[in-house]
């Protein structure tokens, strides 16, 4: 039922993308949040777009399998392109029927903030995709680990992460499991009324609710049972190492905002 | 009412990287009124099988026939609320399906869904209740305030209140104490013999597949193995062992007798009463040590 969902997924491969430093991927993305925003011309869009297709080359994840998880975003796209198209009353009048008046302010930056919104998405699920979740995790704990010094618990937070990240495919399996034992008890999900498929959720909710109680409730006493007493003292396991590819991606990253900053109008 | 799967595959995830082929070439025939135990190891593609008995899942190749309904790969298969109704299931664990304030109001859930009315719902509730050997003074209780024993037998009475045709069951003992389980399984075995209601056990342990059923199929990296009779299955333990199966005790003591004792049976006995009486004879007959 879920399995075309994309987000949060990771799909294991040997790329160049999949070895980086989680620290580096993280700081990656955040940047590239930063300075899509300079983005304001064709030529820029262009360097974005260049760059965006270019990681998601190197992450080796199939296309076929990309565009099949981001199909249903596209509707999102394809929204925010006719809002700006509609919406927009700048520039010069394009097109004039009954109410509808679109402008070539309109349709420019239709094109451009949905382009904005598709380069964001696709950056944003090549990390999941290309990062466990317990790297994310301990890439974020690392480099947040300066705001220890003003007793921000960083280390319960990446805790309270991972066990949330931990958690999501044992959720999707136990909804899928409860949602097919309710369908055998005659619940319809996905035909009939609305008004029945809104009510076919309770029978589905209330077990998943019940036993993700109980399972926290189990965690929560497996853990004081190893004597687990947070971040205090702890050393790692997995370590992380920060390698020359890492340094060179955030080196071209740094070149393609001093572009985008000499290419935009 | 028969189901018989015929040359069923079925791939989970069909298009990504995680494709996999759950069940291959898989047919089974199910003829109404008998006990079919399906075994196999986790992973042997028991569970994808067993969801394909009433159309939760839909062959990615080859045909299911339920009743007279068929269900075909590559086709839309609509309204599969009639083979539902027909085939009830029990799940593992079933109690985590509960969900109603009152256990009565679970029980009657599944009758309703299908078209039953509220009185008829509750006279069914009362009665599925007692089958599964529980008092009528719980009917008001939350069903989140019994027991596990208990949780499990009101979900069973969830299914068996459907009044199904065909009732399929995936370990329905699993986690229960040794009495719970002899217990529940005898009460299937009960149904079944009354009834002449078709029951598909999904199991892995051979003692209950030896003890109850009338046909076994073993399944094996999500492919028919061997089907037959417990006593054509069981009749080359050897073969079994090699595949990494169990055989039941009373078969494992039979051949330890046939080793160590030099006694020699032409047959397998698959429980303790019969091949205790055929030793009796034998005993009785003499035998030289």
């Amino acid at each position: 039922m879920m399995e075309k969902m994309i987000f949060g997924r990771y799909v294991p491969a040997d790329s160049v993308l999949h070895r980086m430093d989680p620290r580096s991927k993280l700081t990656m993305i955040f940047l590239f949040v930063c300075i899509i925003f300079l983005a304001n011309n064709w030529q820029t869009y262009t360097i974005i777009g260049l760059y965006t297709f270019l990681m998601t080359g190197l992450s080796k994840i199939p296309v076929r399998f990309l565009y099949g998880g981001l199909k249903p975003v596209i509707w999102l796209v394809v929204f925010t392109f006719l809002l700006q198209l509609f919406f927009t009353r700048e520039g010069t009048l394009v097109f004039h029927w009954g109410v509808i008046k679109i402008y070539s302010e309109g349709i420019k930056m239709g094109f451009y903030i949905s382009f904005r919104f598709f380069f964001l998405i696709l950056m944003t699920s090549l990390l999941t995709l290309t990062t466990t979740p317990i790297e994310i995790t301990d890439g974020l704990e690392s480099l947040l680990g300066p705001l220890k010094k003003i007793r921000f618990p960083v280390h319960e937070m990446a805790l309270m992460m991972s066990i949330s990240l931990r958690f999501i495919p044992t959720l999707m399996q136990e909804t899928d499991k409860i949602m097919k034992a309710q369908i055998a008890r005659g619940v319809e999900f996905a035909s009939g009324p609305i008004k029945n498929r809104i009510k076919a959720v309770i029978p589905l909710l209330i077990p998943l609710f019940v036993s993700s109680f109980k399972r926290a409730e189990e965690l929560a006493v497996a853990m004081e049972a190893r004597g687990y007493r947070g971040g205090e003292g702890r050393t790692k396991y997995r370590l992380l190492s920060w390698k020359a590819a890492d340094t060179l991606q955030l080196i071209f990253l740094a070149v393609i905002t001093v572009l985008l900053i000499l290419f935009r109008s | 009412m028969d189901i018989s799967l015929s040359h069923v595959d079925y791939r989970y995830q069909a298009n990504t990287p995680f494709e996999r082929l759950a069940i291959q070439d898989v047919s089974i025939d199910i003829p109404s009124g008998t006990y079919t135990a399906i075994i196999g190891h986790t992973g042997s593609g028991k569970s994808t099988v067993l969801q394909h008995l009433n159309a939760l899942l839909v062959p990615s190749e080859g045909r299911v026939t339920i009743g007279d309904r068929e269900i075909k790969a590559h086709k839309k298969n609509k309204d599969l609320r009639q083979v539902r109704r027909r085939v009830g299931i029990v799940f593992q664990f079933p109690e985590h399906q509960l969900f109603e304030e009152t256990v009565e109001k679970d029980i009657m859930f599944g009758p309703m869904n299908f078209g039953v009315s509220e009185a008829e719902a509750r006279i069914r509730a009362q009665h599925a209740l007692k089958q599964v050997g529980l008092g009528e003074e719980i009917l008001v209780k939350s069903p989140f305030d019994l027991s596990g024993g208990q949780m499990r037998r009101v979900a069973i009475a969830g299914v068996l209140a459907m009044e199904p045709d065909v009732i399929v069951l995936d370990e329905p003992t699993a986690g229960l104490d040794p009495r719970g389980r002899k217990e529940i399984m005898d009460m299937f075995y009960q149904l079944h013999q009354e009834r002449q209601l078709s029951t598909i056990l999904v199991t892995h342990s051979m003692e209950d597949a030896a003890r109850y059923a009338d046909r076994i199929v073993i399944l094996q990296g999500g492919k028919v193995v061997k089907k037959g009779t417990p006593e054509e299955i069981f009749s080359s333990p050897a073969e079994l062992l090699q595949m990494g199966l169990d055989v039941p005790e009373v078969v494992r003591f039979q051949l330890k007798l046939e080793e160590k004792c030099g006694m020699n049976f032409n047959k397998i006995y698959l429980s303790i009463e019969q091949l205790s009486s055929a030793v009796a004879e034998q005993l009785g007959r003499g035998v030289k040590s």
